[in-house]
């Protein structure tokens, strides 16, 4: 097929990260940009998030989701940039030819820099192996959280919620405040991941109980659900036996962790990191494919959209540079994991590159009274100390202009104890 | 209501007998328990249509099994539901199972299986490089295949459909029995069906039917298989079926690629009390995954999307009941339909229809409708088809299933066909919308949404398989009676 359409930066996806990289691109200069959002309208994840909270770091005040999201789509309408919705990419080749489909056609759009911005999706029941029944009313709470606040309609009365990742906790708040009973919050691990904001406002404020280290061992009924089994776990998150409760309820809430949605990614030949399950990318946050940038949830499931955003910033301004210039890197270090760190984003910084880099990663486990060490070679190039290191937020730690500069080997991010 | 000929059961049994019959002058009902068709035990089994080595020579289910298998790759072409002879291995790794799979090849040779033969240690390898490398020796079937069950059943009952059978779901026959208007009866919950021809093909149901007519009784036992279902991946470890040598509780556990590309990890055999009872546990997940690693040693439950279980319905004596019911007059049965029996479905159908034709003196018609091929997936379209079918319907140009790349134009259709989806399961199994890696997280508020509009009915009416299952309690304004 003939291409229908070419442009100098194409963005996938019009949720925070795809809009904050489409506005950097244009304030960049670049005219020729295109966003694409499967949609009906842009804003992504956030439309669905009608709680506050977002925004604290970005814009100093308490926003809701929409509102979070409406202040990007009002500055890419004011730069007049084009979104098109409705609209689902089938493939990004190698060779930066993106096919859509859309109500209208088929296109084939060829563009010089691309932007990855297609978020994540929930992990589902069968990723748990939970056994059980196969009954209605077992959901991932986002799905909930759409029915709820998009389509106005209660997916259950008496709830378990199982996981305490945000969307669940959320949800925990939001169907009590609908007039459901939210019986138990349930966790696998001995630690939420979660914010801890999130466990005090929506769970410890509705006295809706926590159970660590708990998992559902059974789901019951037949048509609908009519209850389920939770045990605690050992050290080996095996079920102890003896340890069972039973909940009678209508409905269990899946918050067990999200899955950066990379199947455009790994079709367009892009190395995947098994640690983040998002791209392997540098610090212009460019994918192992010259020209094609990823960033958001798809790069690495966030637990602030505020991060989101300036990491969109970084890659739509990286993504003007290429297509402008289409200059490639002369080689790069490799950024490693060290002990009690996951999934370091960015997994390399090119060599000579001479702006500073964050660091950011999730914590392997809970790390108290310790401090997150950057080093090159023998050298210790950054250090940050925090109160509590936890998995169920991103630690941030920055490299300086100079030390990026400076680099001359692989670097190792790590939490010691000080 | 009266009928000519009533089929107790939608089963893949079931709707091939449809088919076969809806080519004569007569008027068929076809009444199903569940909510849709291929609710019972078509709706979770391998989907493996056997090559037809397995069952002794001279039994019915050698003898059907071999028939359906050669059946199998033209109906599929016919009607337009998956199917593909990718072939099996059945694994040897002691002596022991050397003999057995002697015994299988000899079995093989004489039911007519084509092409069955030995393997040695390098040729398996070869073949299927990510076999344990422990394995002895395997039998290859270059004429296994496998298929999808319940796309397969949908097909042939929307055929049957289109041939002027009438199928009422939600109807479970209670009781038959025949009335001094020498008429059988069946009664129904909404009431009494009389028909002339009465045909039991209940699955997991057909030997309280049996045993409620004869004097010989049948004894089923509900056999429970647990399976796990790996997510698509570019290349899979497995192109062809690989089994394990057969034990008394059936063909063992099985590591297969599916018609979609997924991999098939299953099934356990356990012997339970309730036929109805197809929920999964965590010693059976985790046996077929340990059984699993004797075949592959890689086996593990990373990229699981989900697990499952079904029913099969085992006879105690073993082969196939299938004919006239013993001491009755126009009334026929399937029993005891366990595997082969999705391989066998053509060919009990075939010959089970033969035999009601000609006792029922049944009249061919003069023109049989043509199926209707399945639309192709707009997945597996060509860019230049995907582009020609936007054209003709802007509906292909919105996909609602991202995973597995459902449109709604695929979705209404499936809705729309003869016999119709009417929940969100049923939308899922026609079109394969909610059955990728996010099991439906994204779709199906857009799916119930698509049903309530085609079906006519608010969005909190929606199920996700008939009966009580509602996806919803309330809206909002109105949230509905807490149940528990």
């Amino acid at each position: 097929m003939d291409i229908n359409r070419t442009v100098d930066v194409l963005v996938i996806g019009a949720g925070p990260a795809g809009l904050a990289a489409a506005i950097a691109a244009r304030e960049d200069g670049i005219q020729s940009l295109l966003v694409l959002e499967r949609e009906n309208a842009p804003g992504g994840i956030l439309r669905q998030c009608i709680h506050n909270g977002f925004g604290l770091h970005r814009f100093k005040e308490e926003l809701t989701g929409p509102e979070y999201a409406q202040r990007d789509i009002d500055r890419a309408a004011e730069l007049g940039i084009e979104i098109r919705c409705g609209v689902t990419v089938l493939s990004v080749g190698a060779d930066h030819i993106v096919t859509c489909v859309s109500p209208e056609g088929l296109l084939r759009i060829h563009a010089k820099a691309i932007v990855l911005a297609m978020g994540c999706r929930e992990r589902p029941r069968g990723a748990l192996g939970t056994p059980g029944t196969r009954p209605a009313g077992i959901y991932s709470a986002g799905t909930a959280q759409k029915f709820v606040n998009l389509l106005g309609c209660m997916p259950g009365r008496r709830c378990v919620i199982l996981g305490s990742g945000d969307i669940g906790l959320i949800m925990a708040r939001r169907m009590t405040l609908q007039g459901a009973k939210v019986l138990a919050c349930v966790e696998l691990m001995p630690y939420s991941s979660g914010l801890n904001r999130n466990i005090v406002q929506c769970l410890q404020d509705f006295d809706i109980p926590l159970y660590l280290s708990h998992t559902v061992v059974d789901i019951r009924g037949r048509e609908r659900l009519t209850g389920v089994t939770i045990a605690q776990v050992d050290a080996q998150r095996r079920p102890v036996p003896g340890t069972e409760k039973t909940f009678d309820c209508d409905t269990l809430l899946l918050s067990v962790g999200l899955i950066p949605e990379n199947e455009l990614t790994r079709g367009a030949g892009a190395e995947i990191s098994p640690a983040t399950s998002g791209a392997v990318v540098n610090d212009a946050l460019e994918t192992s494919v010259p020209g094609i940038f990823a960033c958001g949830n798809v790069l690495h499931v966030h637990d602030l959209v505020d991060h989101v955003s300036s990491e969109s910033f970084l890659a739509g301004h990286a993504a003007a540079a290429y297509a402008r210039a289409g200059e490639r890197p002369a080689g790069f270090w490799p950024v490693q994991d060290g002990e009690g760190v996951r999934g370091t984003v960015p997994q390399r910084i090119r060599k000579g590159a001479g702006a500073a880099v964050r660091l950011m990663f999730r914590p392997s486990g809970v790390f108290r009274g310790a401090e997150c060490v950057v080093r090159c070679g023998g050298r210790i190039i950054a250090k940050k100390r925090a109160p509590i290191f936890t998995p169920g937020e991103m630690a941030v730690v920055p490299l300086d202009a100079e030390s990026v500069a400076a680099l001359d080997g692989p670097v190792t991010v790590s939490i010691e104890r000080s | 209501m009266q009928t000519d000929i009533l089929i107790i059961g939608a089963g893949v049994v079931g709707c091939a007998l449809a088919r076969v019959l809806g080519r004569y002058e007569a008027d068929i009902t076809v009444a199903e328990a569940g909510p849709d068709v291929a609710s019972g035990a078509t709706r979770a089994n391998s989907g493996i249509v056997h090559a037809g080595f397995d069952a002794h020579p001279g039994t019915l289910k050698a003898e059907l099994n071999v028939r359906g298998a050669e059946l199998y790759p033209a109906l599929a072409r016919e009607l337009g539901f998956p199917y593909s002879q990718c072939g099996a291995l059945v694994l040897g790794f002691t002596a022991e199972d050397e003999e057995t799979l002697r015994t299988l090849l000899q079995q093989g040779e004489a039911n007519g299986v084509p092409g069955v033969r030995l393997l040695t240690r390098e040729e398996t390898l070869a073949l299927e490089p990510n076999t344990n490398p422990e394995v002895r020796c395997a039998l290859y079937a270059p004429t296994s295949g496998i298929t999808s069950p319940y796309e397969a059943a949908y097909a042939l009952a929307d055929h049957a459909a289109l041939c002027g059978v009438r199928f009422l779901m939600n109807s479970r026959v209670q009781r038959v029995f025949r009335w001094e208007d020498g008429l059988w009866h069946a009664v129904l919950p909404t009431g009494e069906i009389a028909c002339r021809v009465l045909v039991n093909c209940a699955g997991m149901g057909s030997a309280d039917i049996h045993n409620s007519l004869c004097e010989e009784k049948l004894t089923l036992i509900p056999r429970r298989g647990q399976y796990h279902l790996l997510d698509r991946l570019e290349t899979l470890p497995f192109s062809r079926t690989m089994f394990q040598c057969p034990t008394q509780m059936g063909k063992g556990v099985l590591v297969s690629p599916t018609v979609h590309g997924n991999l098939l990890l299953g099934p356990s055999a356990e012997d339970i009390d309730d036929p109805q009872d197809v929920s999964t546990t965590a010693e059976g997940l985790e046996g077929v995954l340990e059984t699993c690693r004797l075949t592959w040693p890689q086996a593990s439950v990373r990229g699981d999307i989900t697990n499952f279980a079904g029913i099969r319905a085992h006879e105690v004596n073993g082969d196939f009941i299938i004919g006239a019911v013993p001491g009755q007059t126009a009334c026929y049965e399937t029993v005891g339909i366990e595997s082969p029996g999705l391989s066998a479905a053509p060919a009990i159908a075939e010959r089970l229809g033969a035999q009601i034709a000609g006792d029922c003196a049944l009249v061919p018609k003069t023109e049989v409708p043509a199926p209707v091929p399945l639309p192709r997936r707009f997945a597996e379209m060509t860019d230049e088809e995907r582009a020609r079918a936007v054209a003709e319907d802007p509906a292909y140009g919105n996909v609602i299933c991202r995973c597995e790349v459902v449109t709604e134009a695929e979705i209404r259709q499936a809705i729309r066909r003869p016999v119709g989806a009417c929940s969100i399961d049923a939308v899922k199994r026609r079109t394969r919308a909610g059955m990728g890696r996010c099991q439906g997280g994204f779709c199906s508020p857009r799916v119930a949404e698509i049903l309530a509009e085609e079906l006519g009915v608010p969005l909190t009416a929606i199920t996700k398989f008939g009966g009580k299952s509602r996806l919803l309690t309330g809206t909002l304004k109105d949230p509905g009676k807490e149940e528990a």
